[in-house]
């Protein structure tokens, strides 16, 4: 992996796997979510006209990592909203319960100008992992498409 | 992380085309795992696959074998192409063993249509069907059925479908189960995924779904073929596609309770995608009717996009559906969990049968076979990939035996996609195609490259190892003459 890489993709037959990479917890849920967008768009000129603050809990870490994108895939089909910038505030866990907050932003689908690939049905759990070290956090996810 | 022992080596060969993973190659396997596949599939088949086949293998109440059909190939949680049984009353219920797209499925139309009376009209056919069903991700239904007529739709399927105008009473009577599954909770259904559902129905969805125009290539069996009233020459229809949204939704909300339950039952879960509870518990109950909910909502919406293609024939060829002969030969489901009787050990038993990108083929007989077929058995539609031939098989006696009447569902990818982006230029493969006379029509041409025919294995290979071993005979062959593409 080239320093700097945000996120790669890993081979996978039927469905989409991927890698994402951030210094913290924060910054590597943010590059997943890149990394899920970018599986349906090229997000890379979609403006951030519109933005969503984004809350979720969950009893653990993975589980957590699953509804943060889980809640995206969801706005993005019922707002009609394309994601392509996201901002993770705060990761937090207090007691049994993990917490998540964010802002994620984008533009509204125009089938005009957008030109969408494949639809990432779901996020599984499957293969899923999440590796902290000292300033490095490694996440891996496998998107159901 | 994914175990990386090499399962491939532990394959012992039981018979032509079946293969037994032994129950002392992986810790906690209940029963052994079962593989359908000639010597030709078998090196197509990745090893994280054969984990899943084991992983499943260690689920409470398995019965048999855990199986794996010749299309298999890697999913998660269940591998694509898996189907286990679990005992009703000791065994568990499993989301993973049903996937995100509950009730994907396949339905075929015939028609009285000979191939060159379609051939000078195929681009204007292709089109309009292309226009009246939304296709590919971000489109939206012309329909917006409200939260009422959801929740009829979550317990009714296709019966709501045909009684709100979108088909005929036969419609009805030519699906699996009748186009419903009962049980159905709508209770279970969040907001969230009634939300999705609302503005969805009617829609093909993206991916590997499909509409396709066909002719009937090749008849295998000409008595069977008769009862499905399929001849060599004719033109046939096929829609590929499942529960859209709502069926994502379900899956995902009814995970996160079972993670718990399995937690909360003591069940080991060797990938957090199995997550299960026992079959009579809350939990499993609940899933199980949000499950039918969203199988009976995929039917409608089969349904449904019937019911538009057929306007456009009428259009297309100025006549009415019935002078058209646009009959539904019948419905299929290919991931799906169902209440059924099995023969086990000399015993009637009452199990959850998980099909997992697999599809039920039941025998003559058979209460569970429409009245329509019941002499010969139900017909079994198994869709080739873009360009290469699709197939109808027939359910036959011993298949109940072998895989709890459960068959193949599709040809079986063998590339990602990602690959397949890099090695095929979308345009090039439409253009192949249609040197070939097959045309394709697609909202964006990356989404023919995925679906490119060299992706998948091949479908005829396919289809071979499931009439050789028993589960279900060989009755047509048809080959594609134009795709429109999600």
């Amino acid at each position: 992996m080239a320093v700097g890489t945000k996120y790669e993709y890993m081979e996978h037959t039927a469905d989409a796997r991927f890698r994402a990479y951030g210094e913290n917890l924060e910054e590597a849920f943010e590059h997943a979510a890149e990394a899920m967008f970018n599986v349906m768009i090229d997000t890379s000129d979609i403006p951030c006209k519109f933005c969503l603050p984004i809350e979720v809990e969950a009893h653990d870490l993975e589980m957590l990592l699953v509804e943060w994108l889980s809640e995206l895939l969801y706005v993005f089909e019922v707002d009609c909203i394309v994601l392509s910038s996201f901002s993770v505030s705060s990761i937090k866990q207090k007691d049994e319960i993990y917490s998540l907050k964010a802002t994620a932003c984008g533009d509204k689908i125009d089938l005009n100008k957008h030109e969408f690939e494949t639809e990432v049905k779901a996020v599984t759990y499957n293969n899923l992992c999440i590796e902290e070290s000292e300033g490095n956090v490694m996440v891996q996810v496998t998107l159901d498409i | 992380m994914a175990q990386t022992t090499d399962l491939t080596t532990k394959l012992e060969k039981i018979d032509d085309d079946i293969w037994e993973l032994p129950v002392s190659c992986r810790d906690g396997m209940r029963v052994p795992g079962r593989i359908f596949l000639s010597e030709a599939l078998l090196g197509n088949l990745e090893n994280e696959a054969i984990e899943q086949v084991a992983n499943v293998a260690t689920l409470p109440g398995i019965q048999k074998y855990s199986m794996a059909m010749p299309d298999a190939h890697v999913g998660y949680g269940f591998p694509i192409g898996g189907v286990a049984a679990f005992d009703e009353e000791e065994g568990v219920i499993s989301p993973g063993g049903v996937g995100f797209d509950i009730n994907c499925g396949v339905r075929l139309v015939r028609s009285s249509l000979q191939k060159e009376d379609v051939v000078p009209h195929l681009d204007q056919l292709l089109n309009g069907l292309f226009d009246a069903v939304p296709s590919g991700l971000g489109s939206k239904s012309k329909i917006r059925v409200s939260e009422g007529e959801l929740d009829e739709i979550f317990v009714a399927g296709s019966q709501w479908a045909v009684e709100h105008g979108y088909g005929v009473k036969a419609d009805i009577e030519h699906c699996e189960g009748n186009g419903r599954i009962e049980g159905s909770l709508p209770d279970q259904i969040s907001k969230k995924a009634v939300k999705r559902g609302r503005p969805q129905l009617g829609t093909l969805g993206s991916g590997n779904h499909f509409l396709e125009l066909q002719c009937v290539d090749e008849i295998y069996d000409e008595e069977t073929a008769k009862a499905f009233g399929l001849e060599k020459g004719q033109i046939t229809f096929m829609i590929h596609c499942g529960s859209r949204g709502a069926g994502h939704q379900v899956c995902t909300d009814h995970l996160k309770v079972l993670m718990s339950a399995a937690k909360k039952y003591g069940i080991q879960l060797p990938d957090r995608q199995l997550a299960c509870a026992p079959a009579q518990s809350k939990e499993a109950q609940e899933y199980f009717g949000a499950m039918a909910a969203a199988a009976n909502y995929a039917w409608t919406n089969r349904q449904v996009i019937m019911h538009q293609s057929r306007e456009i024939f009428e259009k297309v060829f100025n006549m009415d559906q019935d002078e058209l002969g646009l009959d539904l030969v019948y419905d299929v489901a290919h991931n799906v969990a169902k209440l059924e009787k099995h023969e086990i050990d000399g015993k009637t038993k009452r199990v959850y049968v998980h099909r997992k990108g697999a599809t039920r083929a039941f025998p003559a007989g058979h209460k569970d076979v429409a009245k329509a077929y019941r002499d010969v058995g139900q017909p079994v539609l198994i869709p080739g990939s873009m360009g290469t031939p699709s197939y109808v098989l027939c359910g036959n006696k011993t298949g109940m035996n072998i895989s709890f009447g459960s068959a193949c569902h599709g040809a079986g990818r063998v590339m990602s996609r990602s690959h397949a982006k890099k090695s095929f230029s979308g345009e090039d493969i439409r253009m192949q195609l249609e040197d070939r006379g097959i045309l394709v029509k697609a909202a964006h041409p990356s989404v023919i490259a995925e679906e490119a025919p060299e992706v998948y294995k091949s479908s005829s290979e396919v289809v071979d190892v499931v009439h050789r071993v028993g589960i279900a005979r060989k009755v047509a062959k048809l080959l594609p003459l134009g795709v429109v593409k999600g």
